[in-house]
């Protein structure tokens, strides 16, 4: 009966670990904007919360969407259409996450009826629509041009134009989404979830309904993709059709593998690397797609765990 | 609207339709035998077109030593990469092949755009047809250009070519065999390895035929086949993945139905397509040629 007792000091142990890992991030995001321009921790901040969304579908329930960038980027638009209409900022942001989640109900509900290579090139074809539309759909998204000096009205006697204050109001919000996503992972729910990635038949004998598993981990990790894009909008103050592109799609993939997916913090740190990576490039002048590209190659080839959950890896094995 | 005007849309239907029958037979090629998702696959189309328009600026190469000479050049490069790098890949999710030849499509585009602006100080580069194909042919109803009417007739050729060796040949029947049972298959002595190598070989080089093919129409540019690719993907998906016919066939099919709605309804044009893809899912998820999955 010894097997208990270890198990029991093992959680204990990962629990500790996982509290430190939220402590390390939590002190480093708070103090991101005083290392780097705040514009681009800001950037961080949204890209972060946006792989951490993708990895809730490809980490836990295995399914590689290759279309994100259709709820980061309707959320984005939205929120910035709404902002031009003089709505505050709170509203404005509210309004993009639900229209990414008004969005998924029917991206999700087609394409959850597949599975591996087919849901990728489904969830790319919708994403294609949408960024079809966005070119095309000048009256609301600005067609080319896009959307840009709209307000930032104040809240709650915030003052918007400062890009530090704004940094930390997207803090505020980056941890609300990022609690969601911990929430849901740790959840029966998304035990449940992971067997259905592990073993889709296994799940369905024992009563679970793998499609709908399926459909809500699509839902959830939609809205939070739109939460995390009404960031983006909120802290450029500028949307483009970038946002739509399937670049930013598997920009977001880049992310999450380069952080290790499955481990949450992981996709975060792998937006920092990727973010700062392109900063550095582009002032130094470098041709950013050879690098990214390159970078992205190594990983798929060689670290698939990614840098949080080689780290992890490493201290668990010791 | 005027059956002539429709008429000319057809036509034009066509031509895009070639490039999206060559592309997608490449695809299928590629994924009915060997179970990856090229994500490349615009990338080597580019190559294509750019390997013809370099070897002209280097050695005054015309179009047609091109045409036969770029596709083998980028079925090279193909094996290079399926040997040394997708090859690392085999047993895992088919999703790190698409991740893996993504990155690599990043990789290539802007590579070339760097040899462009370096070697040739352009992005974008015009790229004249042979004089014997250009100028048009009045055919009684509409009067078209004659390098047009060749990329259709040649892109047909080759989806029969390719449709013919894997469905009805010894060497097709060895490369199903390869790929559906490659333990007995190498128990027969074939080195199914090497036939591996050589049908991705020959997928790519499908690419970088139509790469060759589309530098007269559409000027060769670094990012031209960003796009292109992801209408492909959706072809694939509407004619079913991996089904050698049903490629070629909607290839056209999407080609021809995208240029005529694009007529009545312009704003429609690039989004019929993915509108066409979405109908075929909820009626056959498998597409219209592919087998269910799991059927296989």
């Amino acid at each position: 009966m010894t097997v208990l007792p270890r198990t029991a000091a093992r959680t204990d142990r990962e629990r500790m670990t996982r509290a430190a890992w939220l402590v390390a991030l939590g002190v480093l995001l708070l103090v991101l904007p005083r290392l780097i321009y705040p514009v681009l921790a800001l950037d961080i901040l949204a890209w972060g919360l946006f792989a951490v969304a993708f990895d809730l579908l490809f980490g836990f329930s295995g399914l590689l969407s290759f279309g994100h960038a259709a709820f980061w980027g309707s959320s984005a638009y939205v929120t910035a259409y709404l902002l031009g209409q003089g709505q505050s900022v709170p509203v404005a942001m509210l309004g993009g996450t639900l229209s990414a989640l008004a969005l998924a109900v029917p991206i999700a509900f087609l394409s959850v009826r597949s599975a591996g290579i087919y849901f990728s090139m489904i969830t790319l074809a919708f994403a294609q629509m949408l960024s079809f539309l966005a070119l095309q759909w000048t009256d609301v998204t600005g067609g080319e041009n896009g959307l840009q000096g709209f307000e930032r009205p104040g809240f709650l006697g915030l003052d918007f134009s400062d890009s530090v204050t704004r940094y930390y109001f997207c803090l505020a919000v980056f941890a609300v989404g990022f609690y969601i996503a911990y929430r849901t992972v740790r959840s029966p729910f998304g035990q449940a979830q992971q067997a259905v990635r592990d073993n889709e038949q296994r799940a369905q004998s024992i009563g679970y309904n793998p499609a709908r598993f399926k459909f809500t981990a699509f839902l959830i990790s939609a809205a939070l993709a739109g939460l995390a894009g009404s960031m983006y909008a909120f802290g450029h103050g500028v949307v483009s059709l970038e946002v739509v592109n399937w670049r930013t799609s598997g920009e977001v993939v880049m992310m999450t593998l380069l952080g290790g997916t499955t481990t949450l913090f992981g996709p975060v740190i792998g937006a920092g690397i990727v973010l700062l990576l392109r900063d550095v490039l582009t002032t130094a002048n470098l041709p950013v797609g050879i690098v990214t590209g390159l970078v992205f190659v190594l990983v798929v080839l060689f670290f698939r765990r990614g840098v949080v959950g080689t780290l992890q890896h490493w201290m668990r094995k010791r | 609207m005027n059956t002539q005007l429709l008429l000319i849309q057809v036509f034009n239907g066509l031509v895009n339709g070639a490039f999206y029958a060559l592309l997608s037979l490449g695809l299928a090629v590629i994924f009915g035998m060997l179970r990856i998702v090229n994500f490349m696959h615009g990338a080597l189309y580019m190559l294509g077109a750019f390997t013809a328009f370099a070897l002209g600026q280097a050695f005054g190469l015309g179009f047609w030593p091109s045409l036969i000479l770029a596709p083998l050049i980028v079925a090279g490069i193909g094996m290079v990469l399926e040997r040394g790098l997708l090859s690392r890949l085999y047993g895992l999710e088919p999703s790190y092949n698409l991740l893996l030849t993504f990155g690599l499509t990043l990789l290539t585009q802007d590579l070339v755009k760097q040899v462009m602006l370096s070697q040739y100080a352009v992005s974008s580069a015009p790229y004249t047809p042979p004089p014997v194909l250009s100028g048009v042919v009045n055919l009684g109803f509409v009067v078209f250009p004659k390098y047009r009417l060749f990329v259709i007739g040649l892109s047909l050729l080759i989806c029969l070519i390719t449709w013919f060796v894997i469905e009805k040949t010894r060497v097709g029947a060895i490369i199903r065999a390869s790929t559906e049972n490659p333990g007995v298959t190498r128990a027969f002595g074939i080195d199914v390895s090497k036939w591996v190598t050589g049908v991705f070989g020959v997928g790519v080089g499908l690419a970088g035929l139509a790469g060759v093919l589309a530098a007269p129409i559409y000027s060769v540019e670094p990012y031209m086949g960003a796009e292109l690719i992801i209408t492909t993907f959706a072809v694939v998906v509407i004619g079913g993945m991996g089904s050698i016919l049903g490629s070629v066939i909607t290839g056209f099919a999407v080609g021809v139905l995208a240029a005529v709605g694009a007529a009545i309804y312009p704003p429609i044009a690039n989004t019929l397509v993915f509108i066409l893809m979405a109908l075929v899912l909820l009626v056959r998820p498998s597409g219209l040629f592919g087998l269910p999955e799991g059927a296989r």
